[in-house]
């Protein structure tokens, strides 16, 4: 395991040299997949609707969402063409489709309680198909996991021997 | 007749899906690798087709998930159920939370945790070891995760490793995951002979 390739460490700043890396060590399967799942929801070889350009805007904006600018900036770095839509509120100017994935995005990704049968209709409705719908739920799931893995470890860091 | 679960309940309720699973008979190669199914498999669950929509992610997940539930050494089973029950309290995910609060009470051989959390919510009183663990679990849940280096420091304090804590990091997160496919993709409804 090369720690400088796992993004949760990167980002939660373990160190090879640190306590902790020593205390994620006995996962390290864990954290190796973890890196494979950031592949398959990122860059995927079959994206579907979403692009992989797109698909980068949709992680930073999510991180932004989480309240982690420095795991948006990350991703925002291959968001290409979208990065307008990196930002939370941002609707595009792309039309109906567009506008319908970024509100379901929004409220999947931090209310997800309030997520109903409405919203997988609404999409539908402009033309999104099950197979995209299943796959831009999966991005800001796996998200949602990356982003609380990483202020987990940032908190352990934190916390005095 | 079925009808939709609003309650949170430890009866496993069946899983609805709100939009067209993968149908067996069309699924690709990559699909039936990712079902672990020969062509001639008749049971698979709406859930698992729905999710063979995004062969990829469903074919990494799958063992994600079983590693962190379940792989040997840290944290008990039981106390990454608890973890994983939080998660699914805050996102309203009922299918989940019933799944992990019948796991949790079978694993304690008690159901008093459960019913307890059923019914108070976030103001359950549980021993200072599962309060430590709910607490922390379900301010990680909330969006924007919530929880400080003071909920990490209780963990420490009421007896968890920094290896049980990553494990309560890792499951509480699983869930995060969990339950914006589940109660996003579908809905809970009441099994047909329970009614």
């Amino acid at each position: 395991m090369n720690i400088s390739d796992l993004t949760i460490l990167n980002q939660a700043g373990v160190t090879p040299d640190s306590t902790l890396s020593s205390v994620v060590s006995t996962r390290r399967n864990i954290l190796e997949m973890t890196q494979v799942a950031e592949e398959a929801v990122l860059r995927p070889k079959e994206a579907g609707a979403f692009p992989h350009d797109f698909r980068a805007a949709i992680a930073t904006r999510v991180a932004h969402l989480a309240g982690d600018d420095a795991l948006a900036a990350h991703y925002v770095t291959n968001a290409g063409q979208y990065a307008a839509l990196a930002v939370p509120g941002a609707s595009g100017t792309q039309g109906e489709e567009f506008a319908a994935v970024l509100s379901f995005v929004d409220k999947v990704a931090n209310r997800t309680r309030e997520a109903a049968a409405e919203d997988i209709a609404g999409l539908q409705a402009v033309g999104v198909a099950d197979a995209d719908i299943v796959r831009l739920c999966e991005l800001v799931a796996f998200l949602a996991f990356q982003t609380r893995v990483i202020s987990g470890l940032r908190l352990m860091s934190e916390k005095p021997a | 007749m079925t009808r939709i679960v609003h309650k949170f309940t430890r009866r496993v309720p069946e899983w609805r899906p709100r939009l067209m699973p993968v149908k067996l008979e069309e699924a690709t190669p990559e699909q039936l690798d990712a079902l672990k199914v020969t062509p001639s498999s008749t049971k698979v669950s709406d859930y698992v087709l729905t999710l063979a929509h995004d062969v990829e992610s469903l074919s990494i997940r799958s063992p994600l998930f079983n590693a962190i539930m379940y792989d040997r050494g840290g944290m008990s089973r039981e106390e990454r159920e608890l973890g994983a029950l939080a998660a699914s309290m805050v996102n309203r995910c009922i299918y989940c939370a019933a799944v992990h609060a019948d796991r949790h009470a079978r694993l304690a051989k008690d159901e008093a945790v459960t019913d307890e959390l059923f019914a108070n919510g976030e103001k359950a009183q549980l021993s200072p070891r599962n309060q430590a663990i709910f607490d922390f679990a379900r301010k990680s849940a909330e969006a924007p995760p919530s929880a400080d280096v003071q909920d990490i420091d209780r963990l420490s304090k009421a007896g968890l490793s920094d290896e049980e804590i990553f494990d309560l990091i890792l499951s509480s997160a699983l869930f995060g995951w969990a339950n914006r496919l589940m109660h996003v993709l579908g809905d809970p409804v009441s099994r047909k002979e329970a009614a």
